[in-house]
């Protein structure tokens, strides 16, 4: 396993690599600069590293408005022209009915329960993998 | 009866205008006024435990009544003055309708209040000239004729908080979801979708897929009735709302006279998944976790 | 809108996009100690979330001013986002989906219009805009207490 920590300028949130995936975490109420800082972060880390899939697990945000739904689809389009699938994990159910009534269904990405089930969405059963260590956003 | 001196300069000479007549008549004869409505059923069959809890209550709506008329909006029950007794009004109305009272009786309870303060007001006033005190007379009627009705409105308000408990509480009871596989869980609806129970309903199902990290959510319409556009509307929600947390909603159940509705209305439930019945759903949420529904052959292994 | 005010929880500006992770926090903490469910809780929090952007992308900043209503059955959280900026023109264009001035899916005012229970906005080209929006607990007001 290879731990690779792209953690430019800064940028709280730790994009991890778990052979050809990329796993983010996000956690709590993400700043907007974080939140597009964490955008640059995962395509420089798909161009440099030739992942195939990007897993982000936000089973830990709170909500999800317009902005960072933004985030969320342009994450997802950028990784398709990168050749990589975007999986987006463990959103909560307060959250997926207010985007709903917000308009934002995410048309675009792929959606799993868990870090567990996108791995195996994108074809890794490797469901026994180690989660994103867990780091609170400044 | 107790009563007390009141210098007779106060209760002569000069006259200022009803309102402001009253308003002092109550301020001045509030002790009076108070040990009398403390004997008034309304008052005496809710504060049980001593006499002077009840004169204490009399006095906080003696000094709301006295707060109202200064501000000589006498006709107006959401004037200020009513605010700090509407609490105590609401207990004292809800303590008479579990004593089996009607609304119209305890209306009657407070029309009997009416009776003893305008005597008290008439013969507080000897040498007013008739016309005078039939204007204060009047205004003081009007008065309590505004208590009576900030009493009614507090009870029905509490009577609408305790249809809302109860119609949450029948949402709550209406809303089973059950585990039909590992991994599937449905939600069976019988009777009519409104707004509110559609969102409970949407709710209930999103958190069944969380807790039991199903990949599948069923929702049996067989039992509803009707199906308009707005539950149309609240369906597609659903089926969004579950995608997005990572699973797959099946709608199951819609009959031909649902069907036909949903055609006539113009609705598109073009990216919903939809099956004839339950047990169809279930079949297509098995073939998507990869266990086949198969018949069992004779000698052969049974197979689920 | 509808309700009596039952008084100010806080004014709060909003000049940086660290002030808007305060005014999620804060609506988030009122909303609960009110008693609002998870749901109407995220709601409410990111309708203000949407506001409060467009008040520091569109309006220049501002402030957003929290009230606690109530309308005799239940009771409520009122927002009010002030900024003095240059205002909307358009109002019924603004309030559409898929209008956008700035960056964004365009989901500002309309989405947060469908998130809350009453909206309200008043804006004067040139002046400035204000959006008042309310929310009420749905969950009926637990029995009250005796005194």
């Amino acid at each position: 396993m290879n731990d690779d920590f792209s953690r430019t300028g800064a940028a709280p949130v730790p994009v991890l690599r778990l052979g050809d995936i990329l796993l983010v975490t996000l956690q709590g109420d993400l700043h907007d600069g974080t939140a597009e800082q964490l955008q640059q972060d995962i395509v420089e880390a798909i161009a440099r590293s030739r992942v195939t899939g990007v897993v982000i697990d936000i089973s830990g945000v709170e909500i999800v408005d317009s902005f960072l739904g933004r985030v969320l689809a342009e994450i997802g389009a950028n990784a398709r022209l990168l050749a990589a699938q975007t999986v987006v994990a463990g959103m909560r159910p307060a959250v997926a009915i207010t985007m709903v009534e917000l308009g934002l269904t995410l048309p675009g990405l792929r959606t799993a329960l868990s870090t567990e089930a996108a791995l195996e969405l994108l074809g890794r059963p490797d469901a026994a993998a180690p989660r994103a260590p867990r780091q609170e956003p400044r | 009866m107790r009563s007390e001196a009141v210098p007779e300069h106060e209760a002569a000479a000069s006259y200022g205008t009803p309102t402001d007549e009253v308003g002092a008549f109550l301020s001045r004869r509030r002790e009076q006024i108070a040990q009398r409505w403390a004997d008034e059923p309304l008052f005496r069959t809710v504060f049980t435990v001593s006499r002077d809890e009840a004169v204490e209550a009399c006095r906080s709506v003696v000094d709301a009544l006295a707060q109202v008329a200064d501000s000589g909006r006498v006709e107006d029950s959401d004037s200020a003055g009513f605010t700090v007794v509407r609490e105590q009004l609401a207990r004292m109305t809800a303590a008479r309708s579990r004593s089996g009272m009607s609304t119209a009786q305890v209306s009657g309870e407070v029309d009997a209040l009416r009776a003893p303060v305008v005597n008290l007001l008439v013969a507080d006033l000897p040498d007013a000239p008739p016309e005078h005190l039939r204007e204060c007379a009047t205004t003081l009627t009007v008065l309590m004729g505004t208590l009576r009705l900030v009493v009614m409105e507090t009870a029905l308000t509490e009577v609408q908080a305790l249809i809302d408990r109860q119609q949450m509480q029948l949402l709550e009871v209406a809303t089973p979801v059950i585990r039909l596989w590992d991994g599937v869980v449905a939600v069976p609806l019988i009777g009519t979708l409104d707004s509110a129970r559609s969102q409970v309903v949407m709710e209930t199902l999103l958190q069944a897929v969380v807790d039991q990290q199903a990949r599948y959510a069923i929702l049996d319409i067989t039992g509803v009735p009707t199906v308009d556009s707005l539950v149309a509307q609240h369906l597609m929600k659903t089926v969004a709302a579950v995608r997005l947390m990572g699973a797959e909603c099946v709608v199951s159940g819609i009959r031909p006279a649902i069907a036909q509705t949903i055609v006539h209305l113009g609705l598109d439930l073009g990216t919903v998944v939809t099956r004839a019945g339950l047990a169809d759903a279930l079949a297509y949420a098995l073939h998507g976790l990869g266990a086949d529904i198969v018949h069992a052959t004779p000698g052969g292994a049974g197979q689920r | 809108m509808s309700g009596t005010a039952a008084g100010v929880e806080a004014r709060l500006p909003i000049g940086s996009d660290l002030d808007l992770v305060w005014v999620r926090q804060h609506v988030r903490q009122a909303a609960a100690a009110l008693g609002f469910g998870l749901v109407e809780q995220t709601k409410l929090v990111t309708a203000a979330s949407e506001l409060a952007r467009n008040t520091l992308v569109y309006g220049g900043g501002g402030e957003v001013e929290t009230v606690r209503v109530s309308d005799g059955r239940t009771q409520g959280l009122r927002l009010t986002f002030t900024d003095h900026g240059p205002g909307i023109a358009d109002l019924e264009q603004a309030l559409s989906d898929g209008y956008t001035s700035g960056d964004g899916l365009g989901m500002g005012l309309g989405g947060a219009r469908r998130l809350v229970h009453e909206f309200a906005i008043d804006s004067t080209p040139g002046a400035g805009t204000t959006v008042t929006v309310t929310s009420w607990v749905a969950r009926p007001p637990r029995q009250r207490e005796e005194s």
